[in-house]
């Protein structure tokens, strides 16, 4: 089987285990809302990994935007329009709108720079959440308001008590999500943030504006943390300080990692294992980070390409 | 009017002189060699002219154009294509994607973000038609995984397929063995002959700068020591007793 059949073959494995998750899921003891939180997480992660992984860049500020998409999202449906869709739509806008102006300002930084301004910039955020108690509920997280079922007017889907209506409705926007960044990773920009990954001072002298398409990167890389953002807050009727937090950034970056960020499917891996351990682990201690941590060391100690890349490499090619 | 000309350039790094009021004028089609001691300032007059730096004093024009502040890729776009010193490739990719990359840019494709099987039956066309010399069989292979002859000569066909109107080369059989000299003497020659090629090369070979060259300038300490015809380079004194002096 050549590389090209692999890979196809790789997707469409993905995909059916994805579109049939909230059926075998539950036989190996989850449930469905388990199934949506690794989905929403893994969309971050994929699309932070699109500027780590396919860019070279790293942030160490996505959850600024994860949690921006988050808070959009709840404060519509809560103070303005309850409408589900419109909560995901003004969550993407606010964490995109943000990301294009702080992208503005950062992307000349490089490597350790850009990394800690990014985490100044997502502790604003986070402060302002954590502070402005009247609007967005401080460090209670703004909470009273729920997702409402979605009325396409021919028929209702009924997403708040159906778990599984919800799942799918995450794996459709999960699955445009990811189809736009697959398909622009294999456009003739696509292969511009690889150049610029593998070698940027070759890549601004074959004359690419290397600043310019950092720029587009970080934003595409942000709109679909925002959405994931979103529709975690949906996910769980509840928006969380905590999502805006450096640590919530460093969760996506060990997702990417762990799973493997030189691979498209990788940060899906990441998460899902990063999930299923802390959903698992929570239960038996509180001390469950403590036991991520050493398994992230071990991966990245053992075998630095991520879990994806060890099996790449033990595969028979 | 000159392709390259290039005024009383000066690049001053705090108190240190690199490069003193250089001037250089290259004519289309000619092949142009910058000799001189190590430390002489021949990379950092390059870096001036590609825009990897900017000079404290001086200008530069290219087809009658300002560039001295020009960024690096505007540079490119109007055809100055460069390789360095070290290597610069893209060493986890192969070689046919190095080149893929370069084209596309080259071709204005570089912000298309779809995939047009249309454009892309194009790409591979150029890819296929670039002279390969000899790394047609290793053109799935990445190019990190390659010796350093072969990475050498990658860097030169990825600025090659920029189709560029000047070509700045750094050293190119720097660190290459005799066989491997003589493939990219023969690859440089063919493309100042055969393609017309406005080419300026930095060489410590002596055999490689006096076959190849039209005109030689020789640098020592940032200055301009001497300029001319390889014959008028080789009866120099002055460049006898700075630099061919110490080599003899």
């Amino acid at each position: 089987m050549n590389a090209i059949n692999k890979r196809v073959a790789a997707d469409v494995l993905v995909w059916i285990l994805l579109l049939t998750m909230p059926y075998w899921l539950n036989g190996l003891g989850g449930y469905t809302s388990l199934g949506s939180r690794v989905l929403v997480l893994a969309l971050a992660a994929m699309s932070l990994n699109f500027l780590l992984g396919f860019t070279g860049v790293l942030s160490f500020g996505h959850a600024a935007y994860f949690g921006l998409g988050a808070y959009g999202a709840g404060m519509t449906i809560k103070y303005l329009v309850p409408s589900t869709l419109t909560g995901i739509a003004v969550g993407v806008i606010v964490g995109t709108t943000a990301a294009a102006i702080i992208g503005t300002l950062i992307v000349r930084l490089r490597g350790i720079y850009f990394a800690m301004v990014t985490i100044a910039f997502g502790q604003v955020f986070y402060y302002i959440a954590f502070r402005w108690n009247s609007v967005t509920g401080g460090d209670d997280g703004l909470s009273g308001w729920q997702r409402l079922p979605i009325d396409l007017g021919f028929t209702r889907i009924d997403i708040l008590g159906n778990d599984k209506a919800f799942y799918y409705l995450v794996l459709v926007c999960f699955a445009i999500a990811v189809a736009i960044m697959a398909a622009l990773l294999r456009s003739p920009f696509g292969r511009t943030l690889l150049a610029i990954r593998e070698n940027e001072r070759r890549a601004r002298f074959l004359g690419i504006p290397v600043d310019r398409h950092i720029w587009f990167s970080w934003l595409i890389s942000c709109v679909f943390v925002s959405l994931a953002g979103a529709l975690y807050a949906l996910l769980n009727n509840f928006a969380d300080p905590h999502n805006l937090r450096w640590d919530q950034s460093g969760d996506f970056v060990i997702m990417a990692v762990l799973g493997g960020m030189r691979s498209f499917w990788g940060p899906l891996i990441g998460a899902a294992i990063f999930v299923v351990l802390q959903d698992y682990v929570s239960s038996q201690t509180d001390n469950w980070m403590s036991f991520i941590g050493l398994f992230f060391v071990l991966v990245v100690l053992f075998f630095p390409r991520g879990v994806l890349g060890l099996v790449r490499r033990s595969a028979p090619s | 009017m000159s392709l390259l000309q290039v005024e009383n350039v000066s690049k001053h790094f705090g108190n240190l002189v690199a490069v003193d009021g250089v001037s250089m004028t290259v004519e289309a089609g000619e092949l142009r060699a910058i000799i001189g001691p190590n430390g002489a300032g021949k990379t950092t007059f390059f870096n001036l002219i590609s825009g990897f730096l900017t000079p404290t004093a001086g200008y530069i024009l290219f087809d009658g154009e300002d560039v001295t502040h020009m960024l690096p890729a505007r540079r490119v776009w109007r055809g100055i294509a460069r390789t360095f010193q070290v290597t610069e490739i893209f060493p986890e990719l192969t070689v046919r994607e190095n080149l893929r990359i370069a084209i596309e840019v080259a071709a204005g494709y570089r912000m298309r973000a779809w995939i047009s099987p249309e454009a892309d039956g194009k790409v591979r066309a150029r890819v296929d038609g670039l002279p390969m010399s000899g790394l047609t069989s290793k053109a799935e292979r990445q190019v990190g995984e390659l010796s350093h002859g072969d990475q050498r000569a990658t860097e030169i066909m990825v600025a090659l397929a920029l189709k560029p109107r000047l070509l700045l080369l750094d050293e190119p059989t720097a660190g290459m063995g005799e066989r491997e000299t003589y493939k990219i003497t023969q690859l440089i020659h063919k493309l100042h002959r055969d393609q017309k090629m406005t080419i300026v090369l930095i060489e410590h070979d002596m055999r490689v700068v006096f076959h190849l060259a039209d005109r030689i300038m020789v640098l020592a300490e940032g200055h301009l020591l001497a300029e001319g015809t390889p014959q008028e380079i080789a009866a120099n004194e002055a460049v006898q007793a700075a630099y061919l002096g110490q080599a003899a």
